[in-house]
């Protein structure tokens, strides 16, 4: 085919729509330029002209998802859903995740769950130490990983038989396992899910936000970190939110600044030089949750499974980061000392 | 077909994200030229095209030939180096002037109206647009073509791999560079990316420890923020070459965000070097130019080195 200088861009709001409508069950692979077996236009297409699924895709029925209204029965017990995102990989996603989750499951009185939909490298069971177990198939559904007693996993790495294992996985597939995340697994009642995606604006983000439309998302905090390489990424996954209509409860600054433990000496190790998260954050008119330093404890806290906030509670990394869970609370429109009981 | 007069193609992959696969193939494609090689620059990240950052070239715009697209120049060829065109490459160590080859990039960022458009693609579309970039874009001769690819091994990497074993020939793909960081989080999904190369039979040419340390510039302590040593255990474990580990320099950043020349305090001494300080700052010149200047050049001279001799056998 010859190649075009058009702007090379579906409108989002086509693969938003196309996504809310229920998949027929093809005979072949999707062609290139496939409009989407769930669209208005499948079969019709241009690149529809000889592809097996044709006959198939124009008949098919375009209802909604049969299976959309099951996702929101099984959730309805959930209170507060929320995504983590980014455009960018590698600035904290899971991480922040973890500590969310460790910081709303410090009061005992909340019951929270952590979602993993990075299917080609999640992180959430090693950050949670949990990274040997596997997932126990009731009568109900699939039962999460309990890190503690209040405190629920789910992963795709439970699922691996060997955990080095690369999951080799196109688009339809991924989308697949996700919305059986969702529909199988028995979460139970719930104060918070909180939810861990890859980067990129792809296949896992329109499902997420397709299958947890009906049964509403809170919103999405944003991670980055201060560099432009970094800011760059973000831009366009908030640019995503908005058209995807994800409320977007505010944007994270991690990795802001490194105090040598030696001279106390502060170095911006990923430079701000546009002005980091604080000013893309006034930019796009999104609240800005606050900054957290890099801090080598922090790694290594993930590194071996613990809670970082159980265990350095005193440093400034941590003080940074219960300032932003209480921002996330407030926005979530919970009272912040309800989630961080202790102090 | 647009890959035929390609010597060597050689991916840059890894599990995780941020990691670094952009900066280091900016500065391997950048230490590849200096070295006198022709290279192209290949970014297949199509949700978070980060490479026309790196070049500092976001504002070119890929132009349309008959039959495909003109990738963006971001230095043509040096006269010394067109006059050594096909001798013996100079060595770039001696300190002396000399040639740099082209160096050349396409990237989806330069086909964006607006550089904070949302690219919201399912897989096939993904993969159409892949396919596109290895069939349709005129790289011309070029000793090396580096692939920057995204975090995962999911549609990006399943349609490139197809498309490359189907159109390349076994002698023009060289293998894969895989970059991780030292930290076991990072570790684990670099693994998944290594048996990955293994179950399609991409050869992996080395690993690359990036972010391995950070050294104050106030007092020139040596922290470990994201840990030490485990890019050099997991290589060992998967018996594989290991290449080198690459501190963070805060002076690479500047040079990208900033384009300025990185200088150091005195008595920063690399290789037997002795560093470019403050005082002595020379006027800007070129990214490329300007890269001599970065600590992390004599490290990318020594590993490029290394690479060049394992893809040549």
């Amino acid at each position: 085919m010859a190649p075009s200088l058009e702007e090379p861009l579906q409108p989002v709001d086509d693969a938003l729509d196309a996504a809310l409508k229920k998949t027929p069950s093809l005979v072949a692979p999707q062609p290139e330029h496939c409009p989407g077996p769930e669209s208005q236009n499948a079969g019709k297409g241009d690149a529809c002209d000889g592809c097996p699924n044709q006959a198939i895709c124009a008949s098919a029925p375009k209802g909604p998802d049969p299976d959309i209204p099951l996702i929101t029965q099984r959730l309805a017990g959930i209170k507060h859903k929320i995504l983590v995102l980014s455009g960018k990989g590698g600035v904290g996603k899971s991480t922040f995740t973890t500590m969310l989750g460790h910081a709303f499951a410090s009061n005992a009185d909340n019951t929270v769950g952590i979602m993993d939909t990075d299917i080609c490298g999640p992180s959430i069971p090693k950050m949670m130490g949990v990274d040997d177990e596997t997932i126990h198939v009731t009568s109900t559904g699939w039962e999460p990983v309990w890190v503690s007693d209040n405190l629920g996993v789910m992963s795709v790495q439970f699922m691996l038989p060997n955990r080095d294992d690369a999951v080799i996985w196109r688009g339809p597939k991924k989308n697949g396992l996700i919305k059986q995340f969702l529909k199988d697994v028995e979460w139970g009642q719930l104060d918070y899910l909180v939810v861990d995606t890859p980067p990129g604006t792809s296949d896992e983000h329109l499902s997420v936000n397709t299958f947890l439309k009906e049964s509403g998302v809170d919103g999405a905090v944003v991670i980055t970190t201060p560099q432009e390489v970094s800011l760059l990424d973000v831009r366009k996954e908030i640019d995503f939110c908005r058209k995807a209509g994800i409320k977007i409860l505010g944007l994270v600054e991690n990795m802001s600044g490194f105090v040598c433990p030696k001279c106390t000496h502060q170095s911006e190790i990923f430079r701000a030089t546009t002005g980091g998260g604080k000013k893309l954050a006034a930019d796009m008119c999104i609240p800005f949750l606050g900054a957290v330093p890099l801090d080598p404890r922090i790694g290594m806290s993930c590194d071996y499974g613990e809670s970082f906030f159980d265990n350095f509670g005193d440093s400034p990394a941590c003080k940074a980061l219960k300032e932003v869970v209480r921002n996330v609370g407030k926005s979530i429109g919970v009272n912040p000392d309800e989630i961080l009981a202790d102090d | 077909m647009s890959l035929e007069n390609i010597k060597h193609i050689t991916l840059v992959l890894s599990g995780k994200g941020g990691v670094g696969k952009s900066s280091v193939t900016t500065q391997l494609a950048l230490t590849l030229s200096l070295q006198g090689y022709s290279v192209g620059v290949l970014d297949v990240d199509l949700t978070g095209p980060s490479i026309p950052r790196f070049f500092r070239i976001e504002s070119s715009k890929v132009r349309q030939a008959p039959g495909g697209w003109v990738p963006v120049p971001v230095h043509e060829a040096s006269k010394e180096s067109e006059e050594q065109n096909g001798n013996e490459h100079i060595d770039s160590t001696n300190g002396q002037s000399h040639g740099h080859g082209a160096l050349y990039c396409m990237s989806l960022g330069f086909l964006l109206a607006n550089r904070g458009d949302a690219v919201v693609w399912r897989g096939p579309k993904k993969t159409a647009m892949v396919r596109q970039f290895l069939s349709d874009v005129h790289w011309g001769a070029l000793d090396y073509l580096l692939i920057d690819t995204p975090p995962g091994t999911s549609d990006e990497h399943i349609s490139l791999v197809e498309t490359l074993l189907k159109q390349a020939t076994p002698a023009q793909l060289s293998g894969a560079v895989i970059v991780t960081t030292p930290q076991a989080i990072s570790i684990s999904d670099v693994k998944k990316e290594i048996n990955f190369c293994r179950k399609v039979g991409v050869k992996v040419l080395g690993v690359i420890e990036n972010m391995a340390g950070f050294v104050c510039p106030n007092c020139s302590e040596c922290s470990n923020i994201f840990s030490k040593g485990g890019g050099k255990v997991m290589a060992q474990e998967f018996d594989v070459p290991f290449l080198g580990s690459v501190p963070l320099d805060p002076m690479f950043s500047r040079l990208i965000e900033e384009g300025k020349r990185p200088f150091y305090p005195e008595g920063t001494v690399v290789d037997g070097k002795q560093m470019q300080t403050k005082d002595d700052l020379l006027e800007t010149g070129t990214l490329v130019q300007n890269y001599t200047a970065c600590s992390l050049f004599p490290l990318f001279d020594g590993m490029v080195k290394e690479l060049v001799k394992t893809i040549n056998g």
